[in-house]
């Protein structure tokens, strides 16, 4: 029945329509296809053209991927046993390589005795790092995240105990210099003090000092040289500590670029400036050559903590801009509002800017992370055997001489578990603050 | 505009002085906007300060918490002149409290975190009292059930009353608004200003920017009309609003009460 008047306005509704399903091809499977799919005919002949392309790629790959060896020792061996098993037209994979090479793919040439020692550490950083970007887990764990990075570099490269005790004691001086001068002479020179008395104690003192411990307690496990490290242990020790310290040291750079004090901005500018405008891998040769020429001859400056240090500001120059864009994004008001209420600077960078700068970058940010991750396979290219580096020293062995697929795709898969974890990841944490501030 | 009866003789004006403002000038680059500026406010006044839109109101105001720094002229918050010294300048701000016209609530903070976050970090009160403290406030502002919800689910007007009440939370002698009510739609107007007209019973000393007449009528016990920069004229809001002296009052009046 109508309840409309054709020749009024006026309209009183006089029976309640009931509620009805909605019809059937909007809802359920059916409607899912009809929505994304099928909608017009242009997406339909799109949807098809699609599948096809998909079914070819698949077909050509999925035979090759399963028609495989996985017991041969050497590539013509395994040519042999796919040419018995599927046909003499057949090829397909030789996953042998990966079988018989794996651990080393891991663990480099890291002694395999020792292999628990990369795999606690592992799991420690794990552990340190979950406090931090799961807020829901137990508070007490963040003194997990203090002491991971100082006892998984520790039990990666072993020997005294005292070394990262005495690198430890670094922050340590630091943060007592910051109480002292602070007070006396002022929150910016406390800074500086604070600033450098530890890296001062870290170049000159640290050492002698771990030595004379080591030597009145001598307390360690066995030392593993850099020379071994190598595979995704070498990629995440790398990538780790630089993601983990661009973010802080990015942090601080984009604040100095936005400081009113010229030097400060100055420096910071030029610094982002001149790592961005540099190519990584020059940095990574800059690192392995050209830094044993300015230091003092008999000093041993670790290779892939020289790499870690390169890689580190590379992607603190990224990171510092990305930040930079999240304080930009921020209204004035944010910053007048931390003033009036007579938060100083950095408790209003603290409290009030950075939460929500960074909420803004969080995209930026892990790109960046995941951009630094995968850059670190350039250190192949100087000679650190990465997962990379050490597929072409798999590839130099006669036996596994000419395979490439399988090398390649077995790295890919695995820094595509890394990175998509990451991105998915970030996912979640912008989830999660958006509907904490909505 | 509001119409809360308003008991004038409970609003008393001490003679201790608050702020003194003395042959202040400003400039913005090049730009002249405050042009000595003389002004002495007493404990529980409540100015308001009128005046076109440029003629530096929210400027001069801005100055008595540097948010905004005075090239030269002196200004005296409580005793303190305000200086290069970023102690005198922190000192100063928390106790003046500041309203904004778009509230500047911290939007990744809950209504009570935002009211608490200045008490537990700038005066070091423990976190518990803190809390007490903001819902005291929040109940006076009668949005103690919105305590937990972010500043993005609240109206207008309830954001405006938090903004008040977080400056209220650092126990600030001196309050600022800087037309706290000119973002908001008319029905949400009275509620802000029934809650300044309740600070203003309390003794609260106020500098008020704002275009509400009838609020300045109702609260003000002096009203400051300014025009490029400079004090065009001041009064009791009778007087000024009766029989105005300058003619840019005149013709100020006659625009935004004329129509
Ligand atoms: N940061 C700034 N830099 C340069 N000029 C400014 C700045 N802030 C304000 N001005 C100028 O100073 C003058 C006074 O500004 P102010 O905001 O104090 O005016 P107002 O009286 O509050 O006006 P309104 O009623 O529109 O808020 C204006 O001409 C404005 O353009
Ligand atoms: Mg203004």
């Amino acid at each position: 029945m109508s309840g409309t008047h054709a020749h009024s306005a006026a309209f009183v509704r006089d029976a309640m329509l009931p509620q009805e399903p909605p019809p059937a091809t909007s809802v359920g499977a059916l409607g899912w296809l009809r929505q994304n799919l099928f909608s017009s005919w242009l997406n339909a002949i799109l949807t098809v053209l699609s599948l096809a392309l998909i079914g070819y790629v698949l077909a050509a790959i999925l035979p090759w991927i399963f028609q495989s060896s996985w017991s041969a020792g050497s590539l013509a061996e395994c040519r042999d046993q796919i040419k018995a098993a599927y046909g003499s037209e057949a090829s397909g994979a030789c996953w042998a390589v990966i079988r018989e090479r794996w651990l080393q793919l891991i663990f480099g040439f890291y002694p395999s005795e020792l292999y628990w020692r990369p795999i606690l550490g592992f799991a420690l950083a794990l552990a340190g790092m979950a406090p931090v970007l799961f807020t829901g887990l137990p508070r007490k764990m963040l003194y997990l995240s203090l002491a991971a990075p100082f006892v998984v570099p520790w039990l990666l490269w072993g020997g005294t105990v005292w070394l990262p005790v005495s690198v430890a004691l670094g922050f340590v001086l630091g943060y007592a210099a910051q109480r002292i001068v602070a007070p006396l002479a002022g929150g910016l020179l406390g800074a500086v003090v604070a600033g450098l008395l530890p890296v001062l104690w870290w170049f000159l003192l640290a050492g002698p000092f771990a030595t004379l411990l080591h030597q009145i307690g001598p307390l360690g496990i066995e030392p593993v040289s850099s020379r071994n490290f190598g595979g995704f242990m070498l990629s995440i020790t790398i990538g780790l500590t630089a993601i983990a310290l661009s973010l802080p040291i990015g942090v601080l750079l984009a604040l100095g670029r936005q400081s009113d004090l010229f030097i400060l901005r100055a420096i910071c500018v030029g610094f982002i400036e001149l790592i961005r405008g540099v190519p990584l891998i020059t940095l990574l040769f800059v690192a392995s050559l050209l830094l044993n020429y300015f230091m003092p001859p008999g000093t041993n400056f670790d290779i892939i903590l020289r790499v870690i240090i390169m890689v580190t500001l590379f992607a603190s120059a990224y990171m510092a801009e990305v930040i930079r864009g999240g304080l930009a994004a921020l209204p004035k008001g944010q910053y007048e509002a931390a003033d009036a209420l007579g938060l100083d600077y950095w408790k209003a960078q603290r409290l009030v800017v950075m939460p929500q700068a960074l909420k803004i970058s969080i995209p930026g940010i892990v790109s960046t992370f995941i951009g630094v991750f995968k850059d670190t396979t350039l250190v192949s290219i100087i000679g650190l055997l990465d997962p990379v580096g050490f597929s072409n020293s798999i590839r130099a062995d006669v036996n596994w001489n000419g395979i490439v697929w399988e090398l390649y795709g077995f790295i890919a898969l695995m820094f595509f578990v890394f990175c998509f974890s990451m991105s998915r990841y970030s996912m979640y944490l912008e989830r999660k603050l958006r509907t904490e501030h909505r | 505009m509001s119409d809360t009866a308003i008991d004038r003789s409970r609003l008393t004006v001490s003679d201790e002085v608050a702020i003194q403002i003395l042959g202040m000038n400003k400039w913005y680059g090049a730009f002249h906007v405050l042009r000595d500026i003389n002004l002495t406010i007493n404990k529980g006044e409540r100015i308001v300060v009128c005046g076109p839109s440029g003629s530096g109101k929210s400027t001069l105001i801005r100055c008595i918490n540097r948010l905004e720094e005075h090239q030269s002229g002196k200004i005296i918050v409580d005793g303190i002149e305000l200086t290069n010294d970023l102690k005198h300048i922190d000192q100063v701000r928390s106790e003046v409290g500041m309203v904004f016209q778009h509230f500047n609530l911290f939007p990744h903070l809950t209504i009570l975190e935002n009211c608490t976050l200045a008490p537990i970090w700038v005066r070091k009160v423990p976190r518990k009292e803190a809390v007490e403290t903001a819902m005291y406030y929040l109940e006076k502002v009668k949005i103690p059930e919105q305590a937990n919800k972010y500043p993005g689910q609240l109206s207008g007007g309830q954001q405006q009353r938090v903004a008040i009440a977080r400056s209220l939370c650092m126990r600030p002698n001196i309050m600022l608004f800087d037309e706290p009510t000119s973002a908001l739609d008319p029905e949400m107007i009275k509620e802000v200003l029934d809650t300044m007209i309740q600070l203003a019973e309390e003794g609260m000393t106020m500098i008020c920017v704002t275009h509400e007449m009838g609020f300045a009528r109702q609260v003000a016990n002096r009203v400051i009309f300014m025009d490029q920069g400079q004090v065009v004229e001041q009064n009791e809001p009778e007087a000024f609003f009766n029989n105005p002296r300058s003619d840019r009052t005149k013709l100020f009046l006659s625009q935004i009460l004329g129509h």
